[in-house]
């Protein structure tokens, strides 16, 4: 499995690219690192990758995943995960199915869907919490529930958009090891934006510098 | 990449352009027609300006005319002076959301109900007049006009009862998106007052905000039939209550002057307009020259708090009306300076059942399928912009208020005659359709923000977790959105409620709603009976908004960011 990016540039409404073409390979189980200034347009490289760039935003080049174009696909058929610095769980589900959400209704059977889901929470550190309120979770739980929901949706990708920015300081080295080892274990490859230098070491990759070509 | 988002967006155009924007064109078109003279149906086939010659001639014309620009502009005004003092002198100690609540009965109550228990309250044998008769020695209902009134000042008084709770509602939402605590603290750490900072600081950058909705208010003032009918002077009446008299008059070439009458209200609305734009410019002059003289000027305050005296004043007196409903419709025996009924009776709920449950189930069946069409639609509208990943350009954001802004007297007859001839008028879906009109603007306007205030990130996620356009939609975002779209259908159903025109014109007379009764029968003399339409006219709408509260509370009880107020 692997992550490729082919000269990908990204135009905005008036006109100018964001950053000057960017190519690279992100090979399955590794984490890379892209960096730059706020506002340089690393969200916006996210949102090109997984297929939710905003309506005046022109992209060229290319999304491969295993060697498979996804540039035209709609976001929902790529498979390629997503999290934020928000855990950003659906406030309407419950913990579980929330989890239930992300998992591939290939998986049949109430019993078996559920034990899946019950697998994820353990593993998460949230076993019990099912039916429990994402509001009333903690930021760390929030957060780990978070990326379990990801996962199970078997992506064949992950973008980590400033993913731990938002936990306090002793959170952030716990979850930081908590993802990098599930990302590895899983052999799923994955890009990540931050302004954290300290992300970037945590995650042992090779780091990019994303630059700049006009002020936003 | 969007294929299913241009198609819903299409199919969501085609259905604005044909049943909400070409109605209008059509009856703004027949109606002008007729205004010119132009009226096949009575062998008139010839344009020529009589019937406007014909309309000034009419005996009451200018009289009309000077009560409609008085009461429509001067209720205006004068609320959104009160509404503004009224926030300046109480914003600090008051937050959006609970200023919405109190404000919800006054928001829900329809125009013809509030203007039946003012006239209850108000009139000479009315509560305000016995609470006073011990002091006063009166013995019998003193001998001056109160309600309908040559001056239209119950009118005026009426419509700002109804008029600044809006604009409360409003200016307050206005206001949370600026920051006031902070401003408000710079602006007097440099020497000003707290009600000149309102002024100079504020206020500019809260008019934009609300520049529309006062639009709203404007027009709806200057052409109001069922408040004016129930309130307003009744001979000469406003001109939009002579043209309806006009309209529905026994001789059919009234209709030409009725015409012309029509068209002109559309006009004065226009003018009106026009002039608030003036208005505005000039003040942004003349203000931007008052601002930089630097002046401290003198306090606002005392100012600030009459406006609040006078705001308090109106609500408590608006309470009183909307109790009176109730009392009336209960009482059986209350001879004049009695302050309660002397006996209570279930007797007019009784008597007058048949007629009530007729109207009332009429009124639902409106109510259900206007305010169901128009959510669908707004939903539809919504989801195609977000499916387009697009913002609203602002030719559309015109067209959902245009219906607010063109007079309902102004096109509902040519409409009218555009339904006979597809063979349309006179029956429910006439009415339903003319409903819709000015039940989906408010629908689309009160959940366009919580729409737009979803996380865009959330609907990302999902996408990401590999659900298609309709999951999200279905699956994340309307149960999220769950307590905006009720609190919107209430809108919609109370909207449909306090419809009258519409459904006196589509409906030829044979649809007989809760507000066209109540307004027929509050000329009558019986109080009670009018109290019980009042009192159900009231309570349907009241029953809605409960039920937006309730339902997400209930559905939702177990997750805490759904079940406050807060959306995200």
């Amino acid at each position: 499995m692997s992550l490729d990016l082919d000269a990908l540039s990204i135009r905005s409404a008036h006109g100018g690219a964001l950053f000057s073409p960017l190519s690279l390979q992100v090979p399955a189980g590794h984490v890379v690192t892209v960096m730059g200034p706020s506002g340089v347009g690393k969200s916006t490289l996210l949102d090109a990758i997984g297929g939710h760039l905003a309506h005046g935003f022109h992209l060229t080049g290319t999304v491969r995943l295993n060697g498979c174009d996804v540039t035209g696909l709609p976001a929902e058929a790529r498979r390629i995960g997503l999290m934020f610095q928000d855990a950003l769980l659906f406030p309407h589900l419950s913990i579980g199915d929330n989890l239930a959400f992300g998992l591939p209704p290939s998986l049949r059977g109430r019993a078996h869907r559920r034990a899946a889901v019950e697998a994820a929470l353990s593993q998460g550190g949230l076993a019990g919490l099912y039916e429990r309120d994402p509001a009333t979770l903690s930021g760390g739980q929030r957060a780990r529930a978070a990326l379990m929901r990801t996962l199970l949706a078997e992506p064949a990708a992950l973008l980590l958009d400033e993913p731990f920015s938002k936990l306090d300081a002793g959170l952030r080295g716990e979850m930081r090891r908590f993802t990098f080892d599930h990302v590895k274990s899983r052999a799923v490859p994955t890009l990540m934006v931050t302004h954290d230098p300290d992300d970037a070491a945590a995650a042992g990759g090779p780091v990019i510098a994303l630059k700049g070509l006009i002020s936003p | 990449m969007s294929h299913e988002g241009r198609l819903l967006r299409a199919g969501v155009l085609a259905v604005v352009g044909l049943g909400l924007i070409t109605p209008i064109a059509i009856g703004l078109w027949q109606t002008g027609r007729a205004a010119l003279g132009i009226l096949p149906a009575l062998g008139r086939n010839v344009a020529s300006l009589d019937s406007w010659h014909e309309l000034v001639a009419l005996p009451g014309f200018a009289t009309s005319l000077r009560l409609t620009l008085v009461t429509g502009l001067g209720s205006t005004l004068l609320s959104v002076l009160l509404a503004t003092g009224f926030c300046a002198a109480v914003h600090a100690r008051m937050t959006s959301a609970s200023g919405a609540r109190m404000l919800t009965p006054f928001l829900a109550i329809p125009h013809a109900a509030m203007a039946v228990g003012l006239a209850f309250v108000m009139a000479p044998s009315g509560w305000i007049a016995r609470m006073m008769a011990p002091v006063a020695g009166w013995d019998r209902p003193p001998d001056f006009a109160t309600v309908n009134d040559g001056w239209g000042l119950a009118l005026t008084f009426g419509l700002m009862v109804k008029e600044v709770p809006f604009l409360l509602l409003v200016i307050l939402s206005a206001l949370s998106q600026i920051p006031v605590a902070r401003q408000m603290a710079a602006g007097r750490a440099l020497g000003y007052g707290r009600g000149i900072v309102w002024i100079k600081i504020i206020m500019p950058q809260v008019w934009p905000l609300i520049r529309l909705p006062v639009w709203v208010v404007l027009a709806y003032a200057l052409s109001v039939v069922d408040m004016a009918i129930i309130l307003g002077p009744s001979n000469p009446p406003t001109l939009a209550v002579a043209v309806t008299r006009w309209f529905t008059d026994a001789d059919p070439t009234m209709i030409l002057p009725a015409s012309a009458g029509a068209i002109l209200q559309a006009m004065i609305v226009g003018l009106a307009v026009a002039l608030l734009l003036i208005a505005e410019k000039v003040g942004k002059r003349l203000g931007r020259w008052w601002i930089r003289r630097g002046g401290r000027g003198l306090s606002a305050e005392p100012g600030l708090w009459a406006a609040s005296a006078v705001v308090m004043a109106m609500m408590a007196v608006g309470l009183l009306a909307m109790l009176s409903l109730v009392v009336w419709s209960l009482a059986w025996r209350w001879s004049f300076p009695q302050v309660l009924p002397e006996s209570w009776s279930l007797k007019p709920w009784t008597n007058a059942q048949g007629g009530w449950m007729r109207a009332l189930s009429t009124t639902l069946l409106l109510a259900g399928a206007t305010a169901g069409l128009s959510l669908a639609l707004a939903i539809a509208w919504l989801e195609g912009e977000d499916r387009a990943r697009r913002s609203r350009a602002p030719w559309a954001e015109a067209l959902i208020y245009l219906p607010l802004l063109i007079p309902q007297i102004g096109f509902l007859y040519g409409l009218n005659v555009g339904f006979l001839q597809i063979g349309l008028s006179g029956g429910i879906t006439a009415v339903i359709w003319a409903q819709v009109l000015f039940v989906f603007p408010y629908v689309m306007i009160a959940l366009s923000d919580p729409w737009r205030a979803l996380d865009p990130r959330m609907i990302h996620a999902a996408a990401a977790l590999g659900s298609g356009r309709g999951r999200r939609l279905w699956a994340v975002k309307l149960p999220v959105l769950i307590r905006p779209i009720l609190t919107a259908t209430a809108i919609g159903v109370a909207v449909s409620v306090a419809q009258y025109l519409p459904t006196l014109f589509m409906g030829a007379g044979r649809v007989a709603t809760l507000t066209t009764e109540a307004v027929t029968l509050s000329s009558g003399s019986d109080r009670r009976v009018t109290g019980v339409y009042a009192t159900l006219q009231a309570g349907l709408p009241f029953a809605a908004y409960l039920a937006a509260l309730l339902i997400p509370a209930i559905l939702h009880r177990n997750r805490r960011a759904l079940s406050g107020a807060s959306a995200t």
